[in-house]
């Protein structure tokens, strides 16, 4: 690996530099960025763990009163908000940030202040939502909120308000995440990299991100919508003065359903690295791949009214959406063939990454087989409602998302951090979550299918459903093990030196054809793309890649602490809608308001950093 | 390839990003993904107001409170500060700066008259017994009509200070990328009132 030193020069003005926590803050860098997404992710998963162990305590035997009613309420409502907004959607788009510029040969995003603007509206939107369980309460109404029960009138309390402010301050962000990828993948490629050179976990951001850009305006309004139900006292779901309570719920599936595809494409990706890399083989069907993610992405905005077939829409319109839903299987199983194509007959090495990988395509085919059950209108009349829904959902987010996002923390650990997590650790780790998912997870299959409801805060002894509860109990405290020592190997191995292995796993595309750790401009030379996996057929025929540019200055983005006070400013706004305290909001609005103004007109010079590379290239 | 040297790779480089057509500036593609976000933001609400517009209760309907002659002029103010904004970025492409600015100046009058309109419109029909509380369809009429004139007041303000920058410190390539992206969110702004204009007033005095 060739020694780098930088000499940084004034461009027209010195960058203004930060120190200690200050230079995070700050930081416009999407590899940094894309840390503190992952941090974020994993802290606010502790709280969403806690809620759920909380959950399975209280429901371990009949009429058991750990926790009251209301809490428990709270408890499955803030689970499911905060996995869904606050870990899984943060842990994916973490990973796109510090890897897919990366991957395409680009320096940085396309807008890297507003890329630090993403993410503290959602580290500040998410901090804000939690302050509720301290300010009268967290939300209660369940993760799709449903009205009239998240109306004024049931739910007199501040949770609700939460809810809506919280999830519109963390939407714009994810909002602004995806005009910035879009532009960035679009734009930003290395030259030669066709669209169809790319690797497969950047062509499943594209896809999401477009998903993004589509599925998050209808959730915003419905929540301006129930704001100004709530706060100003309209009547849009207010059914007496000529309000509409199905429109909450198609405006909100309209955009569910796609969301539920935005934190599985990622997921999907991060397996399409995974599995070809660990068995030494290109990706089985790459073009169908591609295709797939683009057909998975337009039907998910046309399957939204499966999530209301007991609402009596017709059987019409209940057939058309059914199909619609069971069409989805179709490009989801060529995704499933292609990676089964790709292991055979490959050099599988079973790395902790590759593990959870592999655990990937059983657990998602079981998700997606109960999907399909879902899928059809009449059977999900008896399941709608039941556990069945919760154990179909969580080997879908479970077993698919976060064992693709664990799958994905073993494998860029390297690149990400410069070190290689404890393999020994993996293994428990790896096996633990397994097994722990499984005991969690399979017997509420059972338990639906036995009656047992969603939400229900206890139940009566003598329906059979103890057995089972106590068993998905138990299984929630091996997943709580298994977590514990993925996060002991986490401790350990940033407590030791960093190893700054270039390349550790033999890897394909262009994050693993630099040195570690990443140099803050990720190339020296942008390199010239001529083949899909161009880094791994250049380290075959014992090349390196060719450059595109010669050596020369960098210009590098300032760092800036604006979009952390704009963000902040934000959720002060929040705060002063949700206690009514009008003046505050106001101010707080049109700061906001004005400091947004300044960036319209803000002109950054940046700086140059100049790579002093010895003769014999930055990649080896 | 390996037979070629550094500097044909760097020519091929640069033939090829001249084969994608890559635009010069990333925030030109980006303004248009944002258009492209914020349809589907007024899909929403349209779609919200059309769901619920004949949700009067006790209230006037809009066949009763809409005051056509007025709108229509609004409309037609809106319309022309399309044209302004043109011609102002018409200007600019001159390196005409002066001419910009004064055309940039007209498109701000225009919005602020346009406001003024709306204003004038929520203020007659508070009085009228339409209002936020009293019906869905005053819920959807206000949060729609006015969602726009925020957009349009954001517009201004936008204008503003870009006339603001260029009389303070002149105009410079960066500066013509900001216009013309205002420009292209001027213009959405228009477009989304046509489809307002058509859908709330037109059909809403016809149904």
């Amino acid at each position: 690996m060739a020694a780098i030193t930088e000499r940084v020069t004034l461009a027209h003005r010195q960058a203004p530099s930060y120190r200690g926590i200050w230079a995070w803050i700050a930081s416009v860098d999407h590899k940094k960025i894309g840390i503190m997404y992952i941090y974020a992710a994993l802290f606010f998963m502790a709280f969403g763990g806690a809620e759920a162990l909380l959950v399975r305590i209280q429901l371990w035997q009949p009429n058991n009163h750990v926790v009251s009613a209301e809490t428990f309420n709270q408890l499955f409502t803030m689970h499911g908000v905060t996995m869904i907004f606050l870990v899984a959607m943060p842990i994916l788009i973490g990973y796109i940030n510090a890897i897919v510029p990366l991957q395409i040969g680009a320096r940085d995003v396309a807008f890297p202040r507003m890329n630090s603007l993403s993410l503290w509206l959602f580290v500040l939107g998410g901090l804000f939502m939690y302050t509720s369980w301290f300010m009268g309460g967290a939300p209660d109404a369940g993760w799709f909120n449903y009205v009239p029960l998240s109306g004024g009138h049931f739910s007199p309390g501040a949770g609700v308000d939460f809810y809506d402010i919280g999830l519109q301050i963390t939407g714009i962000g994810t909002l602004m995440t995806a005009i910035n990828f879009l532009v960035t993948i679009l734009n930003m490629r290395a030259p030669g990299m066709r669209l169809l050179r790319m690797p497969m976990f950047t062509w499943s951001a594209l896809i999401t991100m477009l998903l993004i850009l589509f599925a998050f305006p209808p959730i915003t309004v419905n929540l301006i919508l129930q704001m100004m139900d709530r706060l100003f006292h309209a009547n849009f779901f207010n059914i007496p003065l000529g309000g509409n309570a199905l429109l909450w719920q198609n405006l909100f599936w309209i955009f569910g359903h796609p969301e539920v595809y935005i934190v599985i494409l990622p997921a999907f990706g991060i397996i399409s690295e995974i599995i070809p890399t660990f068995s030494r083989k290109p990706l089985f069907g790459y073009e169908s791949m591609a295709l797939a993610l683009s057909v998975i992405a337009f039907l998910s905005f046309m399957v939204w009214t499966h999530h209301m077939f007991a609402d009596g829409l017709g059987p019409i319109v209940n057939t058309i959406f059914a199909i619609t839903s069971m069409l989805i299987a179709v490009p989801t199983g060529i995704k499933i063939f292609n990676w089964l194509a790709t292991l055979w007959g490959g050099q599988i090495r079973f790395t902790t990454a590759n593990l959870y990988a592999l655990s990937f395509i059983p657990l998602f085919v079981i998700g997606g087989i109960s999907g399909v059950m879902l899928a059809m209108a009449p059977a999900d009349l008896q399941y709608n409602d039941s556990y069945f829904v919760v154990a179909h959902f969580h080997y879908v987010l479970f077993g698919g998302t976060l064992m693709a996002a664990l799958a994905g923390l073993y494998f860029w650990f390297p690149r990400i951090w410069g070190r290689l997590l404890s393999e020994r650790l993996g293994r428990w780790n790896f096996w633990l979550v397994f097994v722990g998912f499984n005991v969690t997870f399979f017997p509420m299959h059972i338990l639906g299918l036995e009656g047992m409801p969603r939400r229900i805060s206890t139940y009566a002894p003598g329906y059979g459903w103890t057995t089972p509860n106590q068993i998905a109990t138990i299984g929630a405290f091996i997943l709580l093990a298994g977590m514990l020592v993925l996060l002991y190997n986490l401790i350990s191995t940033f407590l030791r030196k960093p190893d700054l292995e270039q390349d550790p796993w033999d890897g394909r595309s262009l994050e693993w054809s630099i040195p570690s750790p990443t140099p803050e401009y990720n190339f020296a030379q942008v390199p010239l793309i001529e083949d899909r996996d161009a880094y791994w057929v250049a380290k075959r025929q014992g090349k390196e890649l060719p450059k595109a540019e010669p050596l020369g200055p960098i210009h590098m983005p300032s760092p800036s602490l604006s979009p952390f006070f704009l963000a902040l400013t934000i959720v002060i706004a929040g705060y002063g809608a949700l206690l009514h305290v009008d003046w505050l909001a106001l101010i707080a609005l049109l700061a906001a308001f004005w400091q947004i103004g300044l960036q319209l007109v803000h002109e950054d010079h940046g700086y140059h950093v100049h790579p002093d590379v010895p003769a014999g290239g930055a990649a080896e | 390839m390996s037979a070629h040297s550094e500097t044909t790779r760097i020519a091929i480089a640069h033939e090829t990003s001249q084969e994608l057509g890559l635009p010069k500036d990333h925030r030109i593609l980006g303004i248009w993904i944002f258009l492209a976000g914020e349809c589907a933001f007024f899909a929403s609400l349209i779609g919200s107001y059309l769901g619920l517009h004949l949700g009067v209760a006790h209230g006037p309907t809009g066949a009763q409170i809409f005051d056509l002659p007025l709108t229509t002029v609004a409309t037609l103010i809106l319309l022309t500060s399309s044209l302004t904004v043109v011609l102002g970025v018409a200007a600019m492409q001159r390196r005409d700066v002066r001419g910009m600015q004064l055309w940039l100046w007209l498109t701000a009058l225009l919005g602020l008259f346009f406001l003024e309109f709306q204003g004038y419109e929520f203020y007659t029909f508070y009085h009228g017994g339409l209002t936020l509380q009293t019906s869905a369809f005053g819920s959807a009429f206000f949060t729609l009509t006015g969602f726009h004139g925020l957009h349009v007041a954001f517009g201004v303000f936008w204008i503003l200070l870009l006339l603001f920058q260029s009389m303070k410190h002149g105009i410079n390539e960066d500066r013509t990328t900001k216009v013309f992206v205002m420009s292209l969110y001027w213009h959405f702004v228009d477009v989304v009132w046509v489809v307002i204009f058509t859908l709330v007033y037109l059909a809403g005095k016809v149904g």
